[in-house]
């Protein structure tokens, strides 16, 4: 079979596994359509959590990312990874014995503010459509790569698969697809890291063969890569090239964030109990560990062989793939010299007389994982696979996203808000109604990308971390914190943290260097310092201000201690 | 097993701080593994290897080692905790 009939019947089949996922669990009260009647396994949760958290960015980037960047990449695997240890110790447990359906739920009335709510209520719609807009532009590339429909063609088809089972059966449809989209994505990305790591190191587990001795050469692999790096002129791949300071203000910024964004935390309304909150968290990061492990050994692979297959290689006997990614745009050959001979070397590059040689490849850090199978030489399947658990990353964390959209625009905003009269009845409709018009936006988005899309994403872990997160901590943690003090808090570091980051990205882009920089820290890590700032103010305002009152310091006695959860505050009221 | 309803007050303080010294510990080692291993000392723990392999310590640590050390980290958590809810009376099986 051909990679394209290899795709269509992989792609189709899962695809069909969905809809069928989606016909027999509909939906039928609020709360199934919020957190799936809080009646989730642990362990289907924690799947369903890996499914959701683990987006086109972690399946198709990540490894490229790091395979570009060596060492500096770990910033991707604690920073996404380091955050659930957050989630587990610090809010999964007392948000589940809350109760509530969404986050705005908890810091509206943690907060007894309709203020804090609304603001909630705008982060979470925000943070939420930019990183929607990503994963349906990466259901469109994979689309046109893999079975050569065009882009929008791409997106309306995974539009309609979302529709589906999103506007169906709610959070409870979307839990038992993204579990079957976890298995999905983990057995298509464990595949082919298994066969590349049988054949460059001759061992069976990826995250132990690329720490081994490379075959071909009989030296470590990682030092045989950095021999390679040291004399094409990139910088050694286990050291990296970012200061310190910065490496550790963007891990934080993005481990804070992972604990602050919507459509992590409210998985985790979705389970019985709060002891089933914390071992679910645990179970999580398990299941995501299994990908995120495995991504830095996929890198070392992936970069090995491609400065083995194109580096000073002559153009003409480049391998069919080469010239498939160059159609695509996402490689492309420039020979500078004219000598038909592939230079592609880093900043530091010399030749024997000193003079610099010039880089002519550029390479997009997309095709590492697309492209791998095809660059190793693997059987057609594994291709075919590959485009499959792409599309499920994707289209479950999209899923996920629409859903705190739709719970925001019914549940926060309708009936908390502005029609708290609302039946039963009505608000799900409202919530069918609003989770179809968000999927539509999103294709919207997916078909004609804003330019800034892939710059705000990223953003998107600071901007959480500079409101949400600090917000809920002390919410928990502790008693004295009240509405003013939180408010002025999150509109402090969100406002600080968006200005920093439009003035390097959007209006003086030609200064986002580490000169300018404010002690040396890049605007991918300047939500840590937001962070920073909003505990500050929110701690200072608190102190001069009134106390919250008596109802809510017993609130935050009850969400301390576990018993009592079968019954939830928000819940029953 | 539950404790008399005039010793509660007094008890779930004493569960509160209990568990907050978990989280002080728990939270030290996850701090120390991966901005410590991770990041502030990774170019003195790169001048040893791992035994046998190829892994420069620091390295490890931030792209493979602190990964696991978060998985172990929130079992342990699981544990202790499931362990003094019950200590307390304050779990959800008598429920």
């Amino acid at each position: 079979m051909t990679v394209q009939a290899w795709t269509f019947t992989l792609v189709g089949l899962s695809f069909a596994l969905y809809i069928g996922i989606a016909v027999w669990s509909r939906a039928h009260s609020t709360k199934e359509f919020y957190v799936a009647g809080a009646g989730v396994s642990p362990l289907a949760n924690g799947m369903a959590t890996a499914a959701d958290w683990m987006s086109a960015a972690s399946f198709i980037s990540m490894a490229g990312i790091i395979s570009f960047s060596g060492y500096d990449g770990s910033v991707y695997l604690m920073g996404w990874t380091g955050g659930y240890v957050l989630l587990a110790l610090l809010l999964a447990p007392y948000l589940r014995k809350f109760g509530a359906y969404t986050v705005p739920d908890f810091v509206g009335d943690r907060y007894y503010s309709q203020t804090a709510r609304i603001v909630a209520v705008v982060c979470a719609i925000f943070v939420s459509f930019t990183y929607v807009a990503g994963q349906m532009r990466g259901v469109g590339i994979v689309f046109s790569r893999f079975l050569e429909v065009p882009i929008e063609l791409g997106v309306l088809i995974g539009m309609g698969i979302v529709f589906f089972y999103a506007v169906l059966g709610g959070m409870k449809g979307i839990t038992y697809t993204q579990v079957a989209q976890y298995c999905v994505l983990i057995f298509a990305y464990l595949v082919p890291a298994i066969f590349l790591s049988l054949l460059i190191t001759g061992n069976v587990i990826p995250q132990i063969g690329f720490g081994g001795v490379d075959q071909a050469s009989g030296t470590f692999l990682l030092d045989r890569l950095n021999d390679l790096h040291r004399d094409l002129g990139f910088a050694a791949y286990t050291s990296g090239e970012k200061s310190t300071r910065d490496i550790f203000f963007i891990t934080a910024a993005l481990m804070a964030g992972t604990a602050g964004l919507p459509h992590v935390i409210i998985r985790f309304y979705t389970v019985p109990k709060v002891r089933d909150a914390r071992l679910s968290v645990g179970y999580a990061l398990v299941f995501i560990a299994l990908l995120y492990t495995a991504a830095p050994a996929v890198a070392v692979f992936a970069r090995t062989n491609l400065l083995n297959t194109v580096s000073e290689q002559p153009y003409s006997e480049m391998p069919e793939w080469f010239s498939t990614w160059e159609a695509t745009g996402l490689i492309s050959f420039d020979d500078l010299n004219g000598d038909g001979i592939i230079q592609y070397v880093g900043p530091r590059a010399r030749d024997a007389a000193g003079a610099p040689i010039e880089n002519e490849l550029t390479i997009d850090r997309d095709i590492i994982v697309l492209a791998n199978p095809e660059i190793s030489g693997l059987p057609n399947w594994v291709i075919g696979l590959v485009a499959a658990g792409a599309l499920a990353a994707a289209l479950s964390t999209a899923a996920g996203l629409l859903l705190v959209v739709s719970s925001a625009v019914s549940h926060d905003l309708l009936k908390r808000s502005f029609k708290p009269d609302i039946t039963e009845r009505g608000e799900l409709i409202a919530a069918r109604v609003s989770a179809g018009l968000a999927v539509g936006v999103a294709g919207y988005l997916g078909i004609n990308p804003p330019g800034f899309v892939a710059e705000v994403v990223a953003f998107a872990f600071g901007l959480a971390a500079a409101s949400f997160f600090p917000a809920i901590i002390m919410g928990i943690f502790s008693k004295r914190m009240n509405r003013e003090g939180a408010v002025l808090g999150m509109i402090a570091g969100i406002t600080f943290t968006a200005a920093y980051i439009v003035y390097f990205k959007f209006i003086n882009p030609s200064a986002n260097t580490a000169e300018y920089w404010w002690f040396g820290i890049s605007p991918e890590g300047i939500g840590t310092v937001g962070m920073m700032l909003n505990f500050a103010v929110a701690l200072i305002v608190s102190r001069f201000t009134p106390p919250p009152p008596a109802h809510i310091t017993d609130l935050v006695e009850r969400i301390r201690v576990p018993r009592g959860s079968g019954e939830g505050h928000g819940i029953s009221g | 097993m539950t404790l008399p309803p005039d010793r509660r007050p007094a008890s779930s303080e004493a569960y509160w701080r209990k568990n907050l010294q978990y989280l002080a510990i728990l939270m030290a080692v996850w701090f120390g593994i991966s901005y410590g291993a991770g990041i502030l000392f990774v170019e003195p723990l790169n001048r040893f290897r791992i035994p046998g392999t190829g892994f420069p310590l620091g390295f490890w640590f931030a792209q493979q080692g602190a990964i696991y050390v978060f998985v172990a980290l929130i079992f342990a958590y699981v544990y202790l905790m499931n362990r003094l809810d019950r200590e307390f009376g304050v779990d959800e099986d008598a429920e």
